[in-house]
Protein backbone atom coordinates (compact mmCIF):
# COMPACT_ATOMS: atom_id res chain seq x y z
CA UNK A 1 0.00 0.00 0.00
CA UNK A 2 1.15 3.48 -0.86
CA UNK A 3 1.86 5.90 2.13
CA UNK A 4 0.17 8.91 1.12
CA UNK A 5 -3.89 7.61 1.84
CA UNK A 6 -2.78 6.55 5.40
CA UNK A 7 -1.57 10.15 6.60
CA UNK A 8 -5.35 11.10 7.52
CA UNK A 9 -5.48 8.09 9.26
CA UNK A 10 -2.67 8.75 11.27
CA UNK A 11 -3.35 12.48 11.90
CA UNK A 12 -7.17 10.78 13.19
CA UNK A 13 -4.95 8.16 15.03
CA UNK A 14 -2.85 11.14 16.81
CA UNK A 15 -5.33 13.88 17.77
CA UNK A 16 -7.34 10.94 19.59
CA UNK A 17 -4.06 9.91 21.13
CA UNK A 18 -3.69 13.30 22.18
CA UNK A 19 -6.89 14.31 23.16
CA UNK A 20 -7.08 11.25 25.74
CA UNK A 21 -3.70 11.98 26.93
CA UNK A 22 -4.80 15.76 27.61
CA UNK A 23 -8.39 16.15 27.20
CA UNK A 24 -8.13 19.74 28.67
CA UNK A 25 -5.42 21.29 25.73
CA UNK A 26 -8.24 20.66 23.61
CA UNK A 27 -10.98 22.77 26.09
CA UNK A 28 -10.42 25.95 23.86
CA UNK A 29 -12.66 23.98 21.04
CA UNK A 30 -15.36 23.25 22.82
CA UNK A 31 -15.62 25.81 24.86
CA UNK A 32 -18.16 27.89 22.50
CA UNK A 33 -20.75 25.23 22.71
CA UNK A 34 -21.56 25.89 26.42
CA UNK A 35 -22.66 28.34 28.91
CA UNK A 36 -20.27 30.05 30.39
CA UNK A 37 -20.56 28.65 33.53
CA UNK A 38 -20.72 24.71 32.72
CA UNK A 39 -17.74 22.17 32.40
CA UNK A 40 -16.28 22.25 28.62
CA UNK A 41 -14.58 18.62 28.98
CA UNK A 42 -15.92 15.67 30.05
CA UNK A 43 -15.00 15.80 34.02
CA UNK A 44 -17.24 12.91 36.13
CA UNK A 45 -15.05 10.37 35.08
CA UNK A 46 -11.51 9.76 32.94
CA UNK A 47 -12.43 9.43 29.13
CA UNK A 48 -9.64 7.72 28.93
CA UNK A 49 -10.86 4.97 30.54
CA UNK A 50 -13.82 4.60 29.86
CA UNK A 51 -12.49 4.76 26.06
CA UNK A 52 -10.92 1.58 26.57
CA UNK A 53 -13.79 -0.12 28.36
CA UNK A 54 -15.32 0.28 25.25
CA UNK A 55 -12.57 -1.29 23.01
CA UNK A 56 -12.56 -3.81 25.63
CA UNK A 57 -16.34 -4.09 25.65
CA UNK A 58 -16.79 -4.42 21.90
CA UNK A 59 -13.38 -6.60 21.27
CA UNK A 60 -14.59 -9.44 23.57
CA UNK A 61 -18.14 -9.46 22.30
CA UNK A 62 -17.05 -9.53 18.87
CA UNK A 63 -14.84 -12.03 19.35
CA UNK A 64 -17.06 -14.29 20.98
CA UNK A 65 -19.56 -13.69 17.97
CA UNK A 66 -16.81 -14.56 15.73
CA UNK A 67 -15.79 -18.21 17.21
CA UNK A 68 -19.66 -18.89 17.22
CA UNK A 69 -20.40 -17.77 13.66
CA UNK A 70 -17.25 -18.82 12.19
CA UNK A 71 -18.17 -22.83 13.66
CA UNK A 72 -21.44 -22.47 13.46
CA UNK A 73 -20.80 -21.40 9.51
CA UNK A 74 -18.17 -24.22 9.18
CA UNK A 75 -20.43 -26.92 10.21
CA UNK A 76 -23.48 -26.21 8.08
CA UNK A 77 -21.66 -25.98 5.45
CA UNK A 78 -20.20 -29.19 5.28
CA UNK A 79 -22.25 -32.53 4.33
CA UNK A 80 -23.18 -33.70 7.22
CA UNK A 81 -24.71 -30.38 8.52
CA UNK A 82 -26.11 -29.29 5.88
CA UNK A 83 -29.70 -29.85 7.14
CA UNK A 84 -29.32 -27.40 10.09
CA UNK A 85 -28.55 -24.69 7.38
CA UNK A 86 -32.10 -23.18 7.56
CA UNK A 87 -32.27 -23.19 11.54
CA UNK A 88 -28.92 -21.50 12.04
CA UNK A 89 -30.19 -18.97 9.45
CA UNK A 90 -33.31 -18.36 11.56
CA UNK A 91 -31.03 -18.59 14.64
CA UNK A 92 -29.02 -16.41 13.76
CA UNK A 93 -31.25 -13.84 11.84
CA UNK A 94 -33.82 -13.76 15.22
CA UNK A 95 -30.37 -12.25 16.76
CA UNK A 96 -30.72 -9.36 14.55
CA UNK A 97 -34.07 -8.39 13.96
CA UNK A 98 -34.68 -8.13 17.85
CA UNK A 99 -34.03 -4.27 18.34
CA UNK A 100 -31.11 -3.69 21.35
CA UNK A 101 -33.25 -1.77 23.48
CA UNK A 102 -35.09 -4.78 23.60
CA UNK A 103 -32.28 -7.13 24.10
CA UNK A 104 -31.17 -4.85 26.93
CA UNK A 105 -34.60 -4.59 28.43
CA UNK A 106 -35.36 -8.42 28.32
CA UNK A 107 -31.63 -8.97 29.63
CA UNK A 108 -31.55 -6.58 32.61
CA UNK A 109 -34.14 -8.25 34.94
CA UNK A 110 -32.31 -11.88 34.12
CA UNK A 111 -28.83 -10.45 34.75
CA UNK A 112 -29.25 -6.99 36.55
CA UNK A 113 -27.32 -3.81 35.81
CA UNK A 114 -23.67 -3.41 34.49
CA UNK A 115 -21.86 -4.67 31.25
CA UNK A 116 -23.75 -8.10 31.31
CA UNK A 117 -26.92 -7.22 29.10
CA UNK A 118 -24.70 -5.11 26.78
CA UNK A 119 -22.03 -7.63 26.52
CA UNK A 120 -25.49 -10.16 25.16
CA UNK A 121 -26.60 -7.31 22.86
CA UNK A 122 -23.27 -6.73 21.21
CA UNK A 123 -22.33 -10.68 20.70
CA UNK A 124 -26.39 -10.91 19.22
CA UNK A 125 -25.59 -8.13 16.64
CA UNK A 126 -22.33 -9.57 15.80
CA UNK A 127 -23.26 -12.81 14.95
CA UNK A 128 -25.22 -12.20 11.37
CA UNK A 129 -22.43 -10.19 9.66
CA UNK A 130 -19.49 -12.42 10.26
CA UNK A 131 -22.03 -15.83 10.46
CA UNK A 132 -23.32 -14.64 6.73
CA UNK A 133 -20.29 -13.51 5.03
CA UNK A 134 -18.53 -16.91 6.19
CA UNK A 135 -21.40 -18.87 4.34
CA UNK A 136 -21.29 -16.86 1.61
CA UNK A 137 -17.71 -17.33 1.33
CA UNK A 138 -17.34 -20.82 1.87
CA UNK A 139 -19.69 -21.67 -0.30
CA UNK A 140 -18.63 -19.94 -3.63
CA UNK A 141 -15.29 -21.02 -3.11
CA UNK A 142 -15.21 -21.91 -7.43
CA UNK A 143 -16.52 -25.30 -7.80
CA UNK A 144 -13.26 -26.17 -10.11
CA UNK A 145 -10.90 -25.26 -7.53
CA UNK A 146 -12.09 -26.99 -4.43
CA UNK A 147 -12.27 -30.07 -7.53
CA UNK A 148 -8.82 -29.81 -8.25
CA UNK A 149 -8.00 -29.84 -4.40
CA UNK A 150 -9.60 -33.41 -4.25
CA UNK A 151 -8.67 -34.50 -7.51
CA UNK A 152 -5.08 -33.64 -6.10
CA UNK A 153 -5.62 -36.28 -3.49
CA UNK A 154 -6.08 -33.60 -0.75
CA UNK A 155 -8.90 -35.31 2.16
CA UNK A 156 -11.84 -33.23 2.83
CA UNK A 157 -9.98 -31.96 5.73
CA UNK A 158 -6.76 -30.34 4.20
CA UNK A 159 -9.50 -29.28 1.26
CA UNK A 160 -10.99 -27.17 4.01
CA UNK A 161 -7.53 -26.24 5.63
CA UNK A 162 -5.39 -25.77 2.50
CA UNK A 163 -7.95 -24.58 -0.02
CA UNK A 164 -11.34 -23.26 1.05
CA UNK A 165 -10.58 -21.52 4.45
CA UNK A 166 -7.77 -19.68 3.04
CA UNK A 167 -10.18 -18.18 0.22
CA UNK A 168 -12.72 -17.43 2.28
CA UNK A 169 -10.79 -15.64 4.98
CA UNK A 170 -10.87 -12.39 2.96
CA UNK A 171 -14.70 -11.52 3.44
CA UNK A 172 -14.92 -13.83 7.44
CA UNK A 173 -12.55 -10.64 8.07
CA UNK A 174 -15.13 -8.27 5.83
CA UNK A 175 -17.99 -9.42 8.20
CA UNK A 176 -15.76 -8.87 11.42
CA UNK A 177 -15.47 -5.48 10.42
CA UNK A 178 -18.79 -4.75 9.79
CA UNK A 179 -19.75 -6.59 12.98
CA UNK A 180 -17.40 -3.98 14.83
CA UNK A 181 -18.41 -1.24 13.46
CA UNK A 182 -21.87 -2.11 14.20
CA UNK A 183 -20.62 -3.13 17.81
CA UNK A 184 -19.04 0.25 18.49
CA UNK A 185 -22.17 2.26 17.88
CA UNK A 186 -24.26 -0.17 19.53
CA UNK A 187 -22.15 -0.40 22.81
CA UNK A 188 -23.24 3.38 23.71
CA UNK A 189 -26.25 2.65 24.06
CA UNK A 190 -25.68 0.05 26.83
CA UNK A 191 -24.94 2.94 29.45
CA UNK A 192 -28.31 2.70 29.68
CA UNK A 193 -28.66 -0.02 31.69
CA UNK A 194 -25.13 0.79 33.54
CA UNK A 195 -22.46 -0.76 31.22
CA UNK A 196 -19.27 0.93 31.65
CA UNK A 197 -18.53 2.42 27.93
CA UNK A 198 -18.56 5.91 26.36
CA UNK A 199 -22.47 5.89 26.29
CA UNK A 200 -22.02 7.17 29.51
CA UNK A 201 -20.52 10.60 28.33
CA UNK A 202 -23.03 11.41 25.80
CA UNK A 203 -25.87 10.14 28.75
CA UNK A 204 -24.23 12.97 30.45
CA UNK A 205 -24.42 15.48 28.26
CA UNK A 206 -28.08 14.70 27.62
CA UNK A 207 -28.90 15.17 31.24
CA UNK A 208 -26.96 18.35 32.15
CA UNK A 209 -28.17 19.49 28.22
CA UNK A 210 -24.11 20.12 28.03
CA UNK A 211 -23.70 19.88 23.66
CA UNK A 212 -19.39 19.53 24.42
CA UNK A 213 -20.08 16.30 26.61
CA UNK A 214 -22.55 14.55 23.82
CA UNK A 215 -20.11 15.53 21.18
CA UNK A 216 -17.01 13.96 22.58
CA UNK A 217 -18.73 10.82 23.29
CA UNK A 218 -19.88 11.01 19.83
CA UNK A 219 -16.56 11.99 17.91
CA UNK A 220 -14.53 9.34 20.19
CA UNK A 221 -17.20 6.54 19.40
CA UNK A 222 -16.58 7.87 15.49
CA UNK A 223 -13.05 7.89 15.43
CA UNK A 224 -12.94 4.59 17.05
CA UNK A 225 -15.31 2.82 14.67
CA UNK A 226 -13.14 4.73 11.59
CA UNK A 227 -9.61 3.57 13.03
CA UNK A 228 -10.78 0.05 13.89
CA UNK A 229 -12.44 0.27 10.03
CA UNK A 230 -9.20 0.70 8.64
CA UNK A 231 -7.15 -1.91 10.26
CA UNK A 232 -9.63 -4.80 9.49
CA UNK A 233 -9.32 -2.94 5.75
CA UNK A 234 -5.76 -3.36 5.86
CA UNK A 235 -5.96 -7.04 7.21
CA UNK A 236 -8.64 -7.61 4.69
CA UNK A 237 -6.38 -6.66 2.17
CA UNK A 238 -3.38 -8.42 3.29
CA UNK A 239 -5.14 -11.78 3.04
CA UNK A 240 -5.76 -11.04 -0.57
CA UNK A 241 -2.28 -10.17 -1.79
CA UNK A 242 -2.46 -13.11 -4.08
CA UNK A 243 -5.39 -11.03 -5.91
CA UNK A 244 -3.72 -7.36 -6.03
CA UNK A 245 -0.51 -8.81 -6.67
CA UNK B 1 -3.61 -51.56 -16.71
CA UNK B 2 -7.20 -49.79 -16.61
CA UNK B 3 -9.92 -52.10 -16.61
CA UNK B 4 -13.20 -50.39 -17.43
CA UNK B 5 -16.28 -52.73 -16.84
CA UNK B 6 -19.45 -52.26 -17.87
CA UNK B 7 -19.90 -48.79 -16.06
CA UNK B 8 -22.93 -46.66 -15.44
CA UNK B 9 -23.48 -43.50 -14.18
CA UNK B 10 -27.05 -41.85 -13.78
CA UNK B 11 -28.08 -38.39 -12.73
CA UNK B 12 -31.60 -38.02 -12.25
CA UNK B 13 -32.33 -40.91 -13.73
CA UNK B 14 -30.68 -40.41 -16.95
CA UNK B 15 -27.62 -42.06 -17.70
CA UNK B 16 -24.91 -39.78 -18.89
CA UNK B 17 -22.39 -42.61 -19.24
CA UNK B 18 -24.30 -45.35 -19.96
CA UNK B 19 -22.42 -49.27 -19.78
CA UNK B 20 -19.34 -48.27 -20.76
CA UNK B 21 -16.46 -50.85 -20.80
CA UNK B 22 -12.91 -50.59 -22.65
CA UNK B 23 -9.17 -50.93 -21.13
CA UNK B 24 -6.11 -49.06 -21.29
CA UNK B 25 -3.03 -51.51 -21.90
CA UNK B 26 -0.29 -50.05 -19.01
CA UNK B 27 2.15 -47.59 -20.57
CA UNK B 28 -0.47 -46.72 -23.49
CA UNK B 29 -2.52 -43.70 -24.48
CA UNK B 30 -6.10 -43.27 -24.38
CA UNK B 31 -7.97 -40.93 -26.34
CA UNK B 32 -11.67 -39.95 -24.94
CA UNK B 33 -13.56 -37.65 -27.92
CA UNK B 34 -17.20 -37.09 -28.07
CA UNK B 35 -19.84 -34.52 -28.35
CA UNK B 36 -20.03 -31.75 -25.72
CA UNK B 37 -22.22 -33.13 -22.61
CA UNK B 38 -21.28 -37.20 -24.00
CA UNK B 39 -19.92 -37.92 -20.72
CA UNK B 40 -16.63 -37.60 -21.06
CA UNK B 41 -15.59 -35.57 -18.38
CA UNK B 42 -17.77 -38.11 -16.22
CA UNK B 43 -16.07 -41.33 -17.18
CA UNK B 44 -12.54 -39.86 -16.74
CA UNK B 45 -13.50 -38.56 -12.67
CA UNK B 46 -14.88 -42.33 -12.02
CA UNK B 47 -11.46 -43.60 -12.97
CA UNK B 48 -10.01 -41.35 -9.71
CA UNK B 49 -12.94 -42.04 -8.07
CA UNK B 50 -14.09 -38.36 -7.94
CA UNK B 51 -17.47 -39.52 -9.06
CA UNK B 52 -18.72 -43.06 -8.00
CA UNK B 53 -20.32 -45.49 -10.41
CA UNK B 54 -23.75 -46.38 -9.79
CA UNK B 55 -23.14 -49.74 -11.77
CA UNK B 56 -19.52 -51.72 -13.15
CA UNK B 57 -16.45 -51.59 -11.78
CA UNK B 58 -12.91 -49.88 -12.43
CA UNK B 59 -9.64 -51.99 -11.82
CA UNK B 60 -6.47 -50.23 -11.74
CA UNK B 61 -4.09 -53.28 -11.99
CA UNK B 62 -6.38 -55.88 -11.26
CA UNK B 63 -7.29 -53.63 -8.07
CA UNK B 64 -10.94 -52.24 -7.72
CA UNK B 65 -10.58 -48.61 -7.20
CA UNK B 66 -14.05 -48.38 -4.53
CA UNK B 67 -11.34 -50.36 -2.11
CA UNK B 68 -8.78 -48.04 -2.17
CA UNK B 69 -9.18 -44.88 -0.03
CA UNK B 70 -10.42 -41.88 -2.34
CA UNK B 71 -7.71 -39.67 -1.73
CA UNK B 72 -4.65 -42.19 -1.41
CA UNK B 73 -6.21 -43.39 -5.57
CA UNK B 74 -5.91 -39.73 -6.46
CA UNK B 75 -2.63 -38.82 -5.22
CA UNK B 76 -1.47 -41.56 -6.93
CA UNK B 77 -3.19 -40.27 -10.77
CA UNK B 78 -2.04 -37.16 -12.22
CA UNK B 79 -5.31 -35.31 -12.80
CA UNK B 80 -5.15 -32.14 -14.98
CA UNK B 81 -8.77 -30.79 -14.55
CA UNK B 82 -10.56 -29.16 -17.28
CA UNK B 83 -10.15 -25.19 -16.89
CA UNK B 84 -6.88 -26.02 -15.12
CA UNK B 85 -8.52 -25.45 -11.47
CA UNK B 86 -5.32 -23.71 -10.22
CA UNK B 87 -5.10 -23.00 -6.43
CA UNK B 88 -5.71 -18.64 -6.60
CA UNK B 89 -4.12 -18.25 -3.29
CA UNK B 90 -1.05 -20.40 -3.98
CA UNK B 91 1.83 -19.39 -6.37
CA UNK B 92 2.64 -21.64 -9.52
CA UNK B 93 5.89 -23.31 -7.59
CA UNK B 94 3.01 -24.00 -4.98
CA UNK B 95 0.76 -25.11 -7.00
CA UNK B 96 2.86 -27.61 -9.24
CA UNK B 97 3.68 -28.77 -5.53
CA UNK B 98 0.51 -29.76 -4.30
CA UNK B 99 0.80 -33.95 -4.38
CA UNK B 100 4.64 -33.79 -3.55
CA UNK B 101 4.04 -32.11 -0.70
CA UNK B 102 0.96 -34.32 0.58
CA UNK B 103 3.35 -37.16 -0.07
CA UNK B 104 5.79 -35.37 2.33
CA UNK B 105 8.80 -35.11 -0.08
CA UNK B 106 11.80 -33.29 0.87
CA UNK B 107 11.43 -29.57 -0.03
CA UNK B 108 15.17 -29.68 -2.27
CA UNK B 109 13.35 -32.61 -4.25
CA UNK B 110 10.52 -30.83 -4.40
CA UNK B 111 11.98 -27.95 -5.17
CA UNK B 112 13.90 -29.31 -8.43
CA UNK B 113 10.66 -31.20 -9.52
CA UNK B 114 9.04 -27.37 -10.21
CA UNK B 115 11.68 -25.97 -11.71
CA UNK B 116 12.30 -29.36 -14.26
CA UNK B 117 8.81 -28.93 -15.39
CA UNK B 118 8.16 -25.64 -15.17
CA UNK B 119 11.41 -25.85 -17.83
CA UNK B 120 9.56 -28.19 -19.96
CA UNK B 121 6.60 -26.98 -20.36
CA UNK B 122 9.11 -23.47 -21.68
CA UNK B 123 8.09 -21.48 -18.70
CA UNK B 124 11.16 -19.12 -17.27
CA UNK B 125 11.38 -20.47 -13.24
CA UNK B 126 12.90 -17.23 -12.31
CA UNK B 127 9.87 -15.01 -13.95
CA UNK B 128 7.07 -17.77 -13.52
CA UNK B 129 7.41 -19.70 -10.31
CA UNK B 130 6.70 -16.97 -7.92
CA UNK B 131 3.88 -15.36 -9.49
CA UNK B 132 0.17 -16.25 -8.99
CA UNK B 133 -1.97 -17.65 -11.39
CA UNK B 134 -3.99 -14.71 -12.06
CA UNK B 135 -0.80 -13.15 -13.31
CA UNK B 136 -0.63 -16.03 -16.18
CA UNK B 137 -2.42 -16.09 -19.67
CA UNK B 138 -5.01 -19.28 -19.63
CA UNK B 139 -2.29 -21.13 -22.18
CA UNK B 140 0.28 -20.42 -19.30
CA UNK B 141 -1.79 -21.52 -16.43
CA UNK B 142 -3.11 -24.47 -18.69
CA UNK B 143 0.61 -25.68 -18.53
CA UNK B 144 0.70 -25.15 -14.63
CA UNK B 145 -2.01 -27.35 -14.43
CA UNK B 146 -0.68 -30.08 -16.45
CA UNK B 147 2.47 -30.02 -14.72
CA UNK B 148 0.42 -29.66 -10.77
CA UNK B 149 -1.04 -33.23 -12.60
CA UNK B 150 2.44 -34.41 -13.66
CA UNK B 151 4.47 -33.94 -10.04
CA UNK B 152 4.75 -36.66 -8.70
CA UNK B 153 5.27 -39.42 -10.99
CA UNK B 154 2.43 -40.88 -11.35
CA UNK B 155 1.90 -43.85 -13.13
CA UNK B 156 -1.43 -43.47 -14.48
CA UNK B 157 -2.32 -39.84 -15.84
CA UNK B 158 -6.11 -38.59 -16.67
CA UNK B 159 -6.23 -35.11 -18.40
CA UNK B 160 -9.35 -33.38 -19.42
CA UNK B 161 -9.24 -31.13 -22.49
CA UNK B 162 -5.41 -30.56 -21.04
CA UNK B 163 -4.04 -27.99 -24.32
CA UNK B 164 -7.22 -26.88 -25.06
CA UNK B 165 -6.26 -23.11 -24.55
CA UNK B 166 -2.61 -23.15 -26.36
CA UNK B 167 -2.28 -21.63 -29.22
CA UNK B 168 -1.13 -24.22 -32.33
CA UNK B 169 2.60 -24.51 -31.91
CA UNK B 170 2.27 -24.74 -28.54
CA UNK B 171 0.03 -27.34 -28.37
CA UNK B 172 2.28 -28.82 -31.03
CA UNK B 173 4.76 -28.74 -28.37
CA UNK B 174 3.32 -29.29 -25.23
CA UNK B 175 2.19 -32.48 -27.13
CA UNK B 176 5.26 -33.92 -27.59
CA UNK B 177 6.69 -33.10 -24.14
CA UNK B 178 3.82 -35.16 -23.30
CA UNK B 179 4.51 -37.90 -25.50
CA UNK B 180 8.52 -38.24 -24.64
CA UNK B 181 6.77 -38.31 -20.65
CA UNK B 182 5.14 -40.86 -21.70
CA UNK B 183 8.12 -42.84 -22.76
CA UNK B 184 9.93 -41.90 -20.15
CA UNK B 185 8.10 -42.83 -17.39
CA UNK B 186 6.16 -45.47 -19.03
CA UNK B 187 2.49 -43.40 -18.33
CA UNK B 188 -0.40 -44.75 -18.53
CA UNK B 189 -2.60 -41.97 -20.24
CA UNK B 190 -6.43 -40.84 -20.17
CA UNK B 191 -6.89 -37.73 -21.81
CA UNK B 192 -10.07 -36.16 -22.89
CA UNK B 193 -9.72 -33.76 -26.17
CA UNK B 194 -12.10 -32.27 -29.14
CA UNK B 195 -9.21 -32.26 -31.36
CA UNK B 196 -9.51 -34.93 -33.82
CA UNK B 197 -6.16 -33.82 -34.51
CA UNK B 198 -5.09 -34.54 -31.62
CA UNK B 199 -6.56 -37.77 -30.70
CA UNK B 200 -5.13 -39.20 -33.60
CA UNK B 201 -1.30 -37.61 -33.09
CA UNK B 202 -1.80 -38.66 -29.11
CA UNK B 203 -3.50 -41.80 -28.97
CA UNK B 204 -2.92 -45.55 -29.15
CA UNK B 205 -6.43 -46.36 -28.71
CA UNK B 206 -9.47 -43.51 -29.20
CA UNK B 207 -12.87 -44.05 -27.74
CA UNK B 208 -15.52 -42.77 -29.26
CA UNK B 209 -18.60 -41.55 -27.04
CA UNK B 210 -22.03 -40.50 -27.79
CA UNK B 211 -24.83 -38.99 -25.38
CA UNK B 212 -23.30 -41.59 -22.94
CA UNK B 213 -22.40 -44.93 -24.77
CA UNK B 214 -19.07 -46.03 -26.49
CA UNK B 215 -19.76 -45.93 -29.80
CA UNK B 216 -15.96 -47.21 -30.71
CA UNK B 217 -12.96 -47.96 -29.22
CA UNK B 218 -9.70 -49.33 -30.97
CA UNK B 219 -6.19 -48.10 -32.63
CA UNK B 220 -6.69 -44.78 -34.49
CA UNK B 221 -6.51 -47.10 -38.35
CA UNK B 222 -9.59 -49.24 -37.07
CA UNK B 223 -11.87 -45.81 -36.35
CA UNK B 224 -10.47 -44.92 -40.38
CA UNK B 225 -10.87 -48.67 -41.42
CA UNK B 226 -14.06 -49.61 -40.35
CA UNK B 227 -16.34 -47.14 -38.82
CA UNK B 228 -18.58 -47.87 -36.21
CA UNK B 229 -21.46 -45.67 -37.04
CA UNK B 230 -21.59 -42.73 -39.21
CA UNK B 231 -21.15 -40.20 -36.43
CA UNK B 232 -17.52 -42.02 -35.85
CA UNK B 233 -16.96 -42.00 -39.63
CA UNK B 234 -18.45 -37.87 -39.39
CA UNK B 235 -15.67 -37.75 -36.71
CA UNK B 236 -12.46 -38.94 -38.30
CA UNK B 237 -13.74 -36.50 -41.15
CA UNK B 238 -14.40 -38.30 -44.57
CA UNK B 239 -12.28 -35.64 -46.93
CA UNK B 240 -9.05 -35.95 -44.82
CA UNK B 241 -9.27 -39.57 -43.94
CA UNK B 242 -6.56 -40.69 -47.01
CA UNK B 243 -4.33 -37.77 -45.39
CA UNK B 244 -5.16 -39.21 -41.56
CA UNK B 245 -4.03 -42.59 -42.62
CA UNK B 246 -0.42 -41.60 -43.85
CA UNK B 247 -0.22 -39.86 -40.36
CA UNK B 248 -0.32 -42.39 -38.53
CA UNK B 249 2.81 -44.58 -40.18
CA UNK B 250 6.73 -43.00 -40.60
CA UNK B 251 8.38 -43.46 -43.64
CA UNK B 252 10.51 -46.00 -42.42
CA UNK B 253 8.03 -48.26 -43.71
CA UNK B 254 7.95 -47.26 -47.11
CA UNK B 255 11.23 -46.04 -48.07
CA UNK B 256 13.18 -47.74 -51.17
CA UNK B 257 16.83 -48.97 -51.82
CA UNK B 258 18.24 -46.15 -54.19
CA UNK B 259 19.13 -42.39 -54.62
CA UNK B 260 16.95 -39.25 -55.36
CA UNK B 261 18.48 -35.66 -55.93
CA UNK B 262 16.01 -32.94 -54.30
CA UNK B 263 15.62 -31.60 -50.34
CA UNK B 264 15.79 -34.61 -48.22
CA UNK B 265 13.33 -35.62 -45.66
CA UNK B 266 14.35 -37.27 -42.41
CA UNK B 267 12.82 -41.17 -41.36
CA UNK B 268 11.39 -40.14 -38.62
CA UNK B 269 8.46 -38.25 -40.32
CA UNK B 270 4.65 -39.17 -41.10
CA UNK B 271 4.06 -40.34 -44.47
CA UNK B 272 1.56 -37.53 -44.65
CA UNK B 273 4.38 -35.53 -43.74
CA UNK B 274 6.46 -36.89 -46.42
CA UNK B 275 3.72 -36.68 -48.98
CA UNK B 276 3.45 -33.25 -48.23
CA UNK B 277 7.24 -32.78 -48.99
CA UNK B 278 7.02 -34.51 -52.17
CA UNK B 279 3.79 -32.60 -53.68
CA UNK B 280 5.44 -29.32 -52.32
CA UNK B 281 8.96 -29.96 -54.27
CA UNK B 282 6.52 -31.17 -57.30
CA UNK B 283 8.77 -34.01 -57.18
CA UNK B 284 8.26 -38.08 -57.74
CA UNK B 285 10.19 -39.02 -55.43
CA UNK B 286 12.82 -37.73 -52.90
CA UNK B 287 15.60 -39.12 -50.84
CA UNK B 288 15.13 -39.95 -47.18
CA UNK B 289 18.05 -39.54 -44.27
CA UNK B 290 18.48 -40.70 -41.10
CA UNK B 291 18.89 -38.15 -38.12
CA UNK B 292 22.52 -38.32 -38.41
CA UNK B 293 22.08 -37.21 -41.95
CA UNK B 294 23.55 -40.13 -43.51
CA UNK B 295 21.37 -41.65 -46.76
CA UNK B 296 19.25 -44.35 -46.09
CA UNK B 297 17.23 -44.48 -49.43
CA UNK B 298 14.26 -42.48 -51.14
CA UNK B 299 10.67 -42.16 -51.21
CA UNK B 300 8.55 -42.06 -54.14
CA UNK B 301 5.19 -40.32 -54.19
CA UNK B 302 3.66 -43.53 -55.87
CA UNK B 303 4.60 -45.49 -53.38
CA UNK B 304 2.91 -43.15 -50.53
CA UNK B 305 -0.60 -42.57 -53.07
CA UNK B 306 -0.88 -46.47 -52.54
CA UNK B 307 -0.82 -46.35 -48.79
CA UNK B 308 -3.38 -43.85 -48.75
CA UNK B 309 -5.87 -45.96 -50.27
CA UNK B 310 -9.12 -47.47 -47.98
CA UNK B 311 -7.35 -50.37 -45.77
CA UNK B 312 -9.28 -53.71 -46.41
N1 LIG C 1 -22.85 -33.39 -11.02
C1 LIG C 1 -23.74 -33.49 -12.03
N2 LIG C 1 -25.07 -33.43 -11.78
C2 LIG C 1 -25.97 -33.54 -12.77
N3 LIG C 1 -25.65 -33.70 -14.06
C3 LIG C 1 -24.35 -33.76 -14.39
C4 LIG C 1 -23.33 -33.66 -13.40
N4 LIG C 1 -22.12 -33.74 -14.00
C5 LIG C 1 -22.39 -33.89 -15.32
N5 LIG C 1 -23.71 -33.90 -15.55
C6 LIG C 1 -24.36 -34.07 -16.87
O1 LIG C 1 -23.82 -35.22 -17.45
C7 LIG C 1 -23.64 -35.04 -18.84
C8 LIG C 1 -22.20 -35.36 -19.21
O2 LIG C 1 -21.34 -34.37 -18.65
P1 LIG C 1 -19.78 -34.39 -18.87
O3 LIG C 1 -19.21 -33.26 -18.11
O4 LIG C 1 -19.27 -35.74 -18.56
O5 LIG C 1 -19.67 -34.10 -20.44
P2 LIG C 1 -18.38 -33.92 -21.34
O6 LIG C 1 -18.43 -34.98 -22.38
O7 LIG C 1 -17.16 -33.83 -20.53
O8 LIG C 1 -18.69 -32.51 -22.05
P3 LIG C 1 -17.67 -31.33 -22.46
O9 LIG C 1 -17.03 -31.77 -23.73
O10 LIG C 1 -18.59 -30.17 -22.69
O11 LIG C 1 -16.72 -31.12 -21.36
C9 LIG C 1 -24.06 -33.62 -19.14
O12 LIG C 1 -25.35 -33.64 -19.69
C10 LIG C 1 -24.03 -32.94 -17.80
O13 LIG C 1 -24.99 -31.94 -17.76
MG1 LIG D 1 -15.81 -32.30 -20.11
Amino acid sequence: MKFWPLIPRLILLSLLIAFLVSPESFEFLFKPLVQANAPAIYNQGSLASLTLLHVRMVFFATCAATIVAVALAILVTRPFGAEFLPLARTVVNIGQTFPPVAVLALAVPAMGFGNGPTLVALFLYALLPVFENTMTALTTVPRAISDAAKGNGMTALQTFWQVELPLSLPMIVGGIKISTVIGFGTATIGSTVAAKTLGEVIIAGLNSNNLAFILQGALLVAALAILVFDLLSMLERSLMKWKAA
Amino acid sequence: MIDIQSVTKRYGGKAVVDAVSFSVPEGSIAVLVGTSGSGKTTLLRMINQLVSQDEGAILIGGEDTRGIPGHELRRRIGYAIQGHGLFPHRTVAENIATVPRLLKWERSRIDAKVAELLTLFQLDPALYADRYPHQLSGGQQQRVGVARALAAEPKILLMDEPFGALDPVLRGTAQDELLAIQKRFGTTIVIVTHDINEAFHLGDTIAVMDKGKLLQYGHPIDLLKTPATPFVEGLVGTFDRPFRLLSLGTIASVVEPGDAPGEPIGIDKTQQEALAALMWAGAQVLPVTAEDGAKLGRVRLETLLGQAIRPQ
